[in-house]
């Protein structure tokens, strides 16, 4: 489903990524985990096709970044750290203009039913600068998931989070990744990777340092797991 | 095949400017800026400049492209800072689409804007200088002194809101650029206003329309470079 090798991303003199390789099949669940500055969010951002690499090659679904860039926008959902939302509009326009920039048909159907998913249906109507962190985070996940993507990407998705807006985004995402789409989560908090994530990959200093199942570490080897792979790397 | 791509090419620009008015009509932040400070800088001109009738009749068209150019730079920055503030730039950029589709969403977004603050702006100016604003040359004239300006400004902001000094930087960038649409566009706004010959105001209506088409396909091939990271 997602194919990278040998990706290098360059900054002007600043190199993020340095040769990184990376694999997610069908229906995984990755977390992605590192300290900050270690690459995960400019190696989401590849990814997403928001910016190019450098060096290497990077494929998803088959297609190749960044020359088939809109085939690839076309099966990737992203949720970043903005909501990528307009205040001034309605939970429900912001979803129909998303809609229609993916050219979706059925859109009312599609909007209703993405809304009942993150559970919003409720506060369709009301404008989305009135919305909490939290309800604003489950609206971008709705755009993110809105055209029925294969992968999704979610950068650092708790931030800024209170406990209980990040319990009800745990079982948003617990019920995506119940459909089988791929995602890929970065994230500083261990905890809910280690309760949602199949597999976890360490970056740090540009390169996935280690890689290892749920089924293998589970939640009590996760931490000195993470310890070690960021001191290799 | 060709159809379905066209449809999907301008059903994209379509939601882009409807998103954009949509938010504009909910808020009016945009309209009361441009407005507002469209308003001060005639009354400024006004008051600043005592001029008899005549001298008043030839600067009058000067003054109208000045206050354009002021009003329009604001809602320039202000259409681009919308997506620039919570990052919905990400959100355009990661549609299937292709990428000059957002260039033109936002230019004819923009075109709207500023052609409505023209409207209500112009009794106003008709008033306070007296002189006959509403005519069909006139109006033909600032129509396409407009999209010569959103044409070139749309792209420049695109590229001024990445920037931390973007407030600052757009009219820096600009007003050069746009120098030979205003110029142009005030001959002609002058010819017309003082009832000249059609034969000395013609070049300058052609000066404008190739400066805006040059703008225009300079906008579409430099698009995509500019919101690249």
């Amino acid at each position: 489903m997602i194919a990278v090798k040998k990706l290098v991303k360059r900054f002007g003199h600043k190199t993020v990524l340095r040769g990184l390789e990376f694999r997610a099949e069908a229906g995984e669940f990755i977390a992605l985990l590192g300290p900050n500055g270690a690459g995960k969010t400019t190696f989401l951002r590849v990814l997403a096709s928001l910016s190019s690499p450098t060096i290497g090659e990077v494929r998803i679904s088959g297609f190749l970044l960044p020359g088939q860039s809109a085939e690839v926008r076309r099966r990737l959902g992203v949720v970043l750290h903005e909501p990528l939302l307009y205040g001034d509009l309605t939970a429900e326009e912001n979803l129909t203009f998303y809609g229609r920039m993916y050219g979706l048909a059925d859109l009312p159907e599609r909007i209703a039913a993405t809304l009942e998913l993150v559970g919003l249906r409720g506060r369709s109507r009301d404008l989305v600068r009135t919305f909490s962190r939290g309800m604003q985070q489950r609206l971008s996940i709705g755009r993110a998931v809105l055209h029925d993507p294969d992968v999704i990407l979610f950068d650092e998705p708790y931030t800024g989070l209170d406990q209980d807006a990040g319990n009800m985004l745990d079982s948003v995402l617990a019920a995506i990744s119940s459909q089988g789409k791929t995602i890929v989560m970065t994230s500083h908090d261990l905890a809910r990777a280690s309760a949602l994530a199949s597999r976890f990959d360490v970056i740090s200093r540009g390169v996935i340092s280690a890689s290892g199942l749920r089924a293998d570490l589970g939640p009590e080897r996760l931490l000195p797991f993470y310890q070690e792979a960021v001191r290799a790397g | 095949m060709q159809a379905s791509r066209t449809q999907a090419y301008l059903r994209s620009i379509h939601a882009i400017v409807w998103k954009d008015l949509a938010a504009e009509f909910r808020s009016r932040e945009l309209f009361s800026a441009m407005f507002v400070f469209a308003l001060l800088v005639i009354l400024i001109f006004n008051f600043s400049l005592q001029l008899n009738p005549r001298e008043r009749q030839e600067i009058t068209a000067g003054v109208l492209w000045v206050t354009f150019a002021f009003a329009g730079t604001l809602g320039l920055n202000r259409s681009m800072a919308i997506e620039k503030d919570r990052n919905c730039l990400d959100g355009l950029l990661l549609a299937p689409v292709d990428r000059s589709t957002i260039y033109f969403g936002k230019a004819i977004g923009n075109l709207v804007f500023m052609l409505i603050v023209e409207a209500v702006i112009l009794p106003v100016y008709s008033l306070l200088y007296n002189v006959n604003l509403f005519n069909p040359g006139l109006l033909v004239v600032i129509l396409l002194g407009s999209i010569g300006y959103v044409a070139v400004g749309t792209l420049l902001a695109t590229m001024a809101v990445q920037t931390r000094t973007r407030d600052i930087l757009l009219p820096i960038l600009l007003f050069p650029l746009i120098l030979p649409v205003l110029l142009s566009a005030v001959r002609a706004s002058a010819g017309f206003l003082q009832a000249r010959a059609m034969t000395e105001i013609w070049p300058s209506i052609n000066l404008l329309v190739v400066y805006d088409l040059i703008f225009i396909a300079l906008a579409f091939m430099f698009f995509d470079y500019v919101v690249e990271e």
